[in-house]
């Protein structure tokens, strides 16, 4: 499709859009700014997460939640401990890649439709046993409470949602990104010219969890309290799949532009219609994977195409 | 020992609901090659259709089955027209991939349409006989449920019979084993597509009736039925709708042997800890083709 220069465009774009956004907590917002905005940053790093095993590697893994739960059930038991916040969610993030490299070389056995219920199958088996073994819900002590700041958490996740634009933007030039995206075109064919599909399955789901465990980590630090499974609920991986799908998977700037429109539209829907806004958002994204397979990206390029087509007539 | 027994008793009478819900998913994938997540939403809204037939008119839930079935044979047809049908022009990698997410996207519709009409709470039928018990021995066989089995094998045994007497039901497995020589034998393989989807809705509204009188339904119980329906499947393989029928009654008893070695929070790992294996060691599942 386009170039290298367009990917590279795309992540200065962004990347510029989020240093505007370091500036928002200067302006001394109201609360819930500051939290809604914190909820599309962490929007962006979950779908770009997704984005990378789905879109680059062609996997549909519809067990991500397991591991953006792993990342906030291991930064919490650390960081409750008594851990720096950083290192507890770096050790999340290892704990989830780890986690799934090793969930990696059984589950890459399995093609297609199999991958996407083995790995349903495995999010759910990790979602009952932490209900089963850490029933009780985890709230923060009372002195961490009175030394919240919002503002650290935000600027947190404005790193995350940079990384992980910076990330797949690197993954979209490199090497390895062009051996993913020939496996996710045909396998055997990639396999023939002397690409490693396992290998390069891996190192994306390495790097796709690893993001998510970040994610977790960030939801750790984030809420006062939660039970330790909420992490672990299925809506974590659709909302990923949501977010990518509505904006387009494969792409760079498809996964950020999917979950602004994702949480901003969730949330005014729900404020105007609070009891049928899933309804109305199931029905969308049928839509959208009827009408527009390729998602708001390819919307864009669409109507561009069509206008141009126009003036060129004219 | 009596106790055991009695679980085993318990995970075999649900068993059978299990390779009911499997039945219709399986019809569905072996023959369009579609994966419908949203199969447990289809459970869950057949369910509700028995308790509104229930509640405001006071029909009998076994005999609810009779207007449930048909309707949901409509609903699956309106579905094939209005989503599935177009996914299945795709080439067959494209058209599980999107499948998923038409499922994806009809089961988070469906179930916000539930909590809308009948509330979040878990509601259930109850019947002037739901409390009666067949003694045998020491152990005590609820009789609705009980009912629920055979009627789930019955209904299994019907579908067994359409697929292999009837003109269209032949149509429908000669497109499972290969739909480019159906269509080159002047089979309509769209035809056989449409009846297969409605089939296998009206079996997960039949399922779904069954679960509400015997257990009870609530909007959330749509991705529990889907992995069950799933787990089924991938046990049993395609093709034989007594096989899925015997695969659920596995997956009823190896539940219930779990809930009794480990206790019952774990019941519900077993099922899935088996799919994943099963899955390891035959990557394309079970499925003898």
């Amino acid at each position: 499709m386009t170039g290298h220069g367009h990917e590279r465009g795309w992540a200065a774009a962004i990347l510029a859009g989020l240093g505007l956004l370091a500036l928002l907590p200067l302006a001394r917002p109201r609360d819930d700014v500051l939290n809604f905005v914190f909820l599309i940053l962490l929007a962006i790093t979950l779908a770009e997460s997704w984005n990378i095993v789905a879109g680059y590697a062609g996997q549909v893994n519809l067990g991500h939640a397991a591991f953006f739960g792993t990342g906030a059930l291991v930064t919490r038991a650390l960081w409750t401990a008594g851990t720096p916040v950083l290192p507890a969610m770096a050790a999340g993030a290892a704990a989830a890649a780890v986690f799934a490299l090793v969930i990696g070389v059984a589950a890459f056995r399995l093609r297609g439709a199999y991958f996407a219920i083995g790995t349903l199958a495995l999010g759910e088996i990790m979602r009952t046993t932490v209900g089963n073994v850490l029933p009780e819900i985890s709230t923060l002590p009372a002195a961490t409470i009175g030394a919240y700041r919002l503002s650290l958490r935000y600027y947190l996740a404005l790193g995350l949602a940079a990384v992980s634009v910076v990330a797949v933007a690197w993954l979209a030039t490199s090497r390895l990104g062009l051996g993913m995206r020939a496996i996710r075109e045909d396998e055997e064919a990639a396999e023939a010219s002397g690409v490693g599909a396992l290998r390069l399955k891996l190192s994306a789901l390495g790097l796709s969890t690893g993001l998510a465990g970040l994610a977790g980590g960030l939801f750790a630090y984030y809420h006062i309290s939660y039970y330790p499974s909420h992490p672990f609920g299925p809506h974590w991986t659709f909302d990923a799949l949501l977010m990518t799908f509505i904006g387009g998977v494969g792409t760079l700037q498809g996964p950020v532009l999917g979950a602004v429109l994702y949480i901003v539209l969730k949330e005014y829907l729900a404020l105007r219609w609070v009891d049928i806004h899933l309804l109305i958002f199931g029905a969308l994204f049928v839509a959208i994977v009827l009408l527009l397979p390729g998602g708001l990206v390819q919307a864009v390029a669409r109507a561009r195409a069509l206008l141009g087509g126009a003036r060129r007539a004219a | 020992v009596t106790l055991l027994a009695q679980q085993l008793l318990l995970g075999l009478l649900i068993g059978g609901l299990y390779g009911l819900a499997a039945a219709g998913l399986s019809l569905v994938f072996g023959v369009m090659r579609v994966l419908n997540v949203a199969h447990g939403e289809l459970i869950m809204l057949g369910g509700y259709g028995a308790f509104w037939l229930a509640a405001l008119l006071g029909v009998d839930p076994f005999a609810a089955l009779g207007l449930v079935i048909p309707a949901s044979l409509l609903l699956g047809a309106v579905l094939y027209w209005g989503l599935f049908g177009f996914v299945v022009r795709a080439d067959e990698e494209t058209r599980v991939k999107n499948s998923l997410l038409i499922g994806f996207g009809l089961a988070l519709a469906l179930h916000a349409l539930a909590v809308r009409l009948w509330t979040a709470d878990e509601r259930s039928i109850p019947t002037s006989y739901g409390g009666a018990v067949l003694s045998v021995g020491p152990l005590a066989i609820p009789l609705v449920r009980l009912a629920t089995l055979v009627l789930a094998l019955g209904l299994i045994g019907g579908l067994q019979l359409l697929l292999t007497r009837w003109r269209w039901g032949q149509a429908i497995r000669a497109t499972a084993e290969d739909w480019q020589a159906a269509l080159l034998t002047g089979i309509d393989v769209r035809r056989a597509y449409l009846l297969a989807f409605a089939l296998g809705t009206a079996l997960a509204g039949a399922a779904g009736t069954l679960v509400t009188v015997a257990y009870s339904v609530s909007p959330s119980i749509g991705l529990e039925w889907t992995l069950k329906a799933l787990i089924v499947v991938v046990l049993a393989g395609l093709g034989s709708m007594i096989g899925t029928f015997a695969g659920g009654l596995v997956l009823g008893v190896a539940e219930a042997v779990s809930a009794a070695a480990f206790g019952g929070p774990y019941r519900e790992i077993v099922g899935l800890v088996i799919f994943v294996v099963v899955l390891t060691v035959r990557p394309r599942g079970l499925f003898g083709r």
